[in-house]
């Protein structure tokens, strides 16, 4: 199916979404700039921009904490769990905290702090943005990467010897402390929308004290995929979603 | 016949005295893993800070310990964690990006014997990786050290007032022995005048008058936010504090002023050094003990001063030698400067330490008398 004869997707700029020169840093087709708007608008949205703390990890993602009017953070690689974890406790449940993190950041250095932060049903937020390689040094082969990958660090494409796709969505769904899990992408206007929904839906569990949340969004990466913009959208659409399934894999109202 | 009230003291365990140091100052915020042998600081936040209405979170690990302070320094809130060498060596990272961050904050790291699992009894084997940064990038970090278990109590508060001064990290330094013995300890909460208000920390826009966000970093110098715009304005204003930081030495002289040959200690090694002192003293050999209370900065000034003086130095310190290096640099070459190490522990099990006798074996071997 070709998305790319649907246009339009957007108008007008979300108040909460700043110019800053991290952003001119980031590629063409690049969706961490859809993802960065989209998040301002929820905030926007939801009128939570008073309590909101963001905390990125390191990759490209990172360059997500000087674009939005609100209190952001950069943390050690893969940790704001860690970070989020601190804040939302030290200020007594207070503060609205999401981490906004790659795959790279989130599920293979942060797997570690990403798992036990649920297992204590940290009341945070995890974003993770989902381009199944390492953007920000050249796009090296990632736990998310699919079998036959080609990538800088599997030139003749990913093998099983390498590991296999992980689903993070999935498998904290089976975790008690965990209010919320979905995945999601913004390579259509409904995918914007219902990722729109699902953010919504993430920090409302949040601010809910019900447990912790997580979205995962498919993420293009142009230049790493060696794929032009339009082409990025189709190979979400034939083949990140059929190993990635977009859809809420938990949504309970109490963990208890 | 007037009487003057004493001070209230209470028996406690130095690891105890930590805690009480750091309620004093203020922290009720504590991260923390288990490990020997601090298990009692952890113990004590986990057990106090809830009915204190303070917070405690058990990490997955030291790794965790070290990111959660990070996030709870931010708040601007007073924090802590605790570990030993092999957790210390997770935290290096994480010490990193809190000196980037300039993230004020405290880290008490009681030593025991390493390299990789060691042993967990006493020793000094992280002086080098304290007192120079013993994560990537070259930063600095003040480290204080205590040898009594009063002074854990006194330092920690310390600490936490030079980390709010200088928006840095700050080490508190001691070692098995000092974290495991009890002595008597006057809980006084110490004045160290003010401190910086807090006007970047984190927490939502609502926490402020201003109305703005605030962002924090450990990535200062890459992506430009203020007040750096460029790693360089970075790099010089890490230069400027940390020389201001260097003027912040401690130490304490005993018996040093006619002494022909003066010993340098801190920590445990230091309270072995003044018995073996005081023993020498009574046979009639003019000695003396320099020890620093801050290994970093190191009390060049003073080591130097002695080494001019026409004494000669022996460091004592439970490692391969480590601080000698710096009783080096303060000595300039002007006199000989000798080590007593780890190789002098008494017994061979893992409990070993230096003992006064040995130290004053090395004393009577080295003295020259006038």
């Amino acid at each position: 199916m070709a998305v790319a004869a649907e246009k339009a997707w957007v108008s007008g700029t979300p108040k909460l979404w700043t110019r800053h020169p991290a952003g001119a840093r980031q590629c063409p087709g690049c969706h961490h700039p859809i993802i960065e708007r989209l998040i301002a608008e929820v905030v926007e949205e939801m009128g939570i921009e008073d309590r909101m703390v963001i905390v990125a990890g390191i990759g490209c993602g990172a360059r997500i904490f000087p674009m939005m009017n609100f209190d952001g953070l950069v943390t050690a690689h893969g940790r704001p769990p860690d970070v989020a974890t601190a804040i939302k406790r030290s200020l007594k449940g207070r503060p609205i905290v999401a981490t906004y993190q790659g795959d790279g950041d989130a599920i293979s250095i942060g797997a570690g702090p990403l798992i036990n932060a649920a297992a204590r049903a940290e009341k945070i937020t995890i974003i993770i943005a989902n381009n199944i390689n390492y953007g920000t040094t050249g796009g090296q082969m990632a736990p998310t990467s699919l079998l036959g990958q080609v990538t800088s660090t599997t030139p003749e494409g990913r093998d099983p010897s390498t590991g296999y796709p992980m689903h993070i969505p999935e498998m904290l769904a089976t975790v008690k402390g965990v209010a919320y899990t979905a995945r999601t992408s913004v390579h259509t206007p409904a995918n914007y929308t219902r990722t729109k929904k699902y953010l919504k839906a993430a920090l409302q569990k949040q601010i809910d004290n019900v447990g912790l949340s997580l979205l995962e969004i498919l993420s293009a990466c142009p230049p790493d995929w060696r794929l032009n913009p339009v082409e990025c959208l189709n190979f979400i659409q034939d083949k990140l979603i059929p190993e990635y399934p977009l859809g809420e894999f938990k949504n309970v109202d109490s963990i208890a | 016949m007037s009487t003057t009230k004493a001070a209230e003291k209470i028996l406690v365990q130095g690891n105890e005295a930590v805690c009480l140091g750091a309620t004093a100052a203020g922290c009720t915020t504590f991260f923390g893993y288990p490990i020997t042998p601090q298990n009692e600081i952890t113990e004590w936040f986990a057990r106090e800070l809830p009915k204190r209405g303070g917070v405690f979170v058990q990490s997955q690990s030291e790794t965790g310990s070290i990111n959660m302070l990070f996030g709870g320094a931010a708040t601007g809130l007073r924090v802590m964690t605790s570990t030993s060498s092999p957790g210390w060596s997770l935290m290096q990272e994480g010490m990193s990006c809190l000196a980037n961050a300039e993230l004020p904050c405290v880290v008490v790291l009681v030593q025991r014997a390493g390299p990789g699992q060691g042993t967990t009894r006493t020793a000094q084997t992280d002086y080098l990786s304290t007192t120079r940064g013993g994560g990537h990038g070259g930063y600095k970090t003040i480290v204080l050290a205590p040898a009594s278990v009063q002074e854990n109590c006194d330092l920690v508060q310390r600490a936490f007032y030079l980390a709010d001064k200088y928006r840095n990290p700050v080490v508190v330094l001691t070692d098995a022995v000092i974290g495991q013995m009890a002595e008597p300890v006057e809980v006084t909460t110490r004045d160290f005048g003010p401190v910086p208000e807090k006007d970047w920390a984190i927490g939502g826009k609502e926490t402020r008058q201003d109305g703005q966000r605030r962002l924090i970093s450990c990535g200062q110098g890459q992506i430009p936010i203020e007040p750096y715009t460029s790693f360089t304005q970075l790099i010089e204003a890490l230069d400027k504090k940390y020389k201001a930081m260097a003027l912040e030495t401690g130490y304490e002289s005993y018996l040093t002023e006619d002494a022909r040959l003066n010993l340098v200690a801190y920590g445990y090694t230091a309270r072995v050094a003044k018995e073996a002192v005081v023993w020498a003293r009574n046979k009639g050999l003019r000695v003396g003990l320099l020890r620093p209370t801050t290994v970093w900065p190191f009390p060049y000034g003073a080591v130097n001063e002695l080494a001019q003086g026409g004494s000669e130095l022996l460091a004592v310190e439970d490692s391969l030698g480590q601080m000698v290096d710096d009783v080096r640099l303060g000595a300039e070459g002007k006199a000989p400067v000798h080590f007593l190490g780890m190789l002098a522990r008494q017994g061979i099990s893992d409990a070993a330490m230096i003992l006064p006798g040995r130290v004053l074996e090395e004393i009577e071997k080295l003295y020259k008398g006038d």
